[in-house]
């Protein structure tokens, strides 16, 4: 099928530019851990607070970093022509863009899930609430990067769209936060999550399917 | 590629503006199969935006493009056509190679092999350099290697002689040239005197529109 090679190309070229760019790439993850360890440094000697502002910090750190990624989706593309081949391209340019928004989470977002677990100890989170850290994390950090590229579409042909991308962004970003971080706050107090968890496969299922189309477009109107 | 040989863009009434600047209006011209357009005018006159309105990557203010006596859109007109802009559309930290794979994974496999492409605009031998590493010309030839292994029947180019020395724009004009005389047809802008004695060059001046 050209159209699933299309898109396995792009992912496929998308992590070798991250890889020959790794510095800058690195940069998001680098940030996450930074905020992460400054915490227990301007909190002080007091576990009982830690432990329980874990998952916010977490989560904060996390959203705030995707948001540092987000950026790099579609810039370079924009500037060195590429994404004019890409729209050019006889293949539906939502899986095109839909393969970019995959490699842009395995090379921003799947890190994060990495390191998490390892940060969560460092803050004292309960061994009980490790799970579903990891479940918000795996079922959020693709939304982050779904709902972030319709916002950087939109974005990517303004000289200055930095601002204009939090404003547009958060928002939207606020809903996964409240449920991903409430999740591990009940999971760490041994309540039940199913619920928070849930909702964010909904939201994570509903961005699949809804978010490459308006990115899609968005591209277009950038472009033009 | 059966309709090739009858392939025909016409385009109708076509008019834009620029930040409330008319470009152009009531633009009518037709090319065929075998034939290559030449934009002429001014800096400033339009000559991008009218490819880039060609191309679909701008919409027009009125005006229809009609392919193969189609609407664009409602014809095989995307997947017919290829664009080279000014920007090249080359990743400059992948090599040669890795460049040239990715875009015939976003297109339609075409006339000539990479190795062949590579070969004929003179890039044989660069493969598994990264694209930083070359020159503003091989940069440009690269980009229009890409016109090679890729299907296509109408070649849009912009500017697709800056930066090229003297035998760098023989190489291109020989290609075009070849292109067309395969049935193929090119619309094209150019400050370079073209000097293709046998192509079937139109030509269309912008300035004149206003």
């Amino acid at each position: 099928m050209p159209l699933i090679r299309a898109f396995l190309a792009i992912i496929r070229r998308d992590l070798l530019l991250a890889f020959r760019r790794r510095a800058e790439m690195a940069n998001p993850l680098f940030f996450f851990v930074l905020v992460v360890t400054l915490f227990p440094l301007a909190i002080g000697a007091q576990p009982n607070l830690l432990q329980a502002m874990a998952p916010g910090v977490i989560w904060v750190s996390a959203l705030l970093a995707t948001l540092l990624s987000l950026d790099s989706l579609f810039r370079s593309d924009f500037e060195d022509g590429s994404l004019e081949q890409m729209l050019l391209s006889p293949h539906a340019l939502s899986v095109l863009v839909l393969g970019k928004i995959v490699a842009h989470w395995l090379v921003s977002g799947l890190p994060l899930l990495l390191v998490a677990p390892l940060l969560a100890l460092f803050l004292g989170l309960p061994e009980q609430a490790m799970g579903t850290l990891w479940l918000t994390l795996i079922l959020a950090t693709p939304l982050l990067s779904l709902i972030g590229a319709i916002g950087v579409a939109l974005t990517v042909g303004l000289r200055r769209g930095g601002m204009l991308l939090s404003l547009l962004v958060l928002p939207l970003y606020v809903p996964v936060l409240i449920f991903a971080s409430g999740a591990v706050d009940r999971a760490a107090g041994g309540l039940p999550v199913g619920a928070q968890l849930n909702i964010l496969l909904a939201m994570l299922l509903a961005a699949l399917a809804l978010a490459p189309l308006p990115t899609s477009i968005a591209l277009k109107m950038s472009v033009n | 590629m059966e309709n090739v040989q009858h392939a025909t863009l016409e385009v109708r009434d076509l008019s834009c503006f620029r930040d409330e600047r008319l470009l152009f209006s009531a633009l009518n011209f037709e090319v065929e199969a075998g034939q290559s357009l030449l934009l002429e005018g001014a800096n400033g006159s339009g000559k991008t935006t009218l490819l880039r309105i060609l191309c679909g990557l701008r919409e027009a203010d009125s005006g229809r493009i009609i392919w193969c006596g189609q609407p664009a859109e409602a014809s095989n007109y995307y997947r017919d056509m290829a664009y080279v802009g000014h920007a090249d559309g080359t990743k400059k930290e992948l090599t040669v190679l890795e460049n040239l794979k990715f875009a015939l994974a976003l297109g339609v496999p075409g006339k000539y092999q990479i190795d062949q492409a590579l070969d004929k605009v003179k890039l044989a031998g660069f493969d598994d350099n990264p694209v930083h590493t070359l020159s503003a010309g091989q940069k440009r030839r690269l980009s229009l290697a890409r016109l090679l292994i890729t299907q296509n029947v109408l070649w849009i180019l912009d500017e697709p002689f800056t930066s090229l020395d003297k035998q760098g724009i023989a190489l291109i004009e020989s290609l075009i040239t070849d292109h067309i005389s395969h049935g193929g047809m090119a619309v094209l802008t150019s400050h370079h005197d073209l000097r293709m004695a046998d192509l079937n060059l139109k030509r269309i001046h912008l300035q004149a529109c206003h």
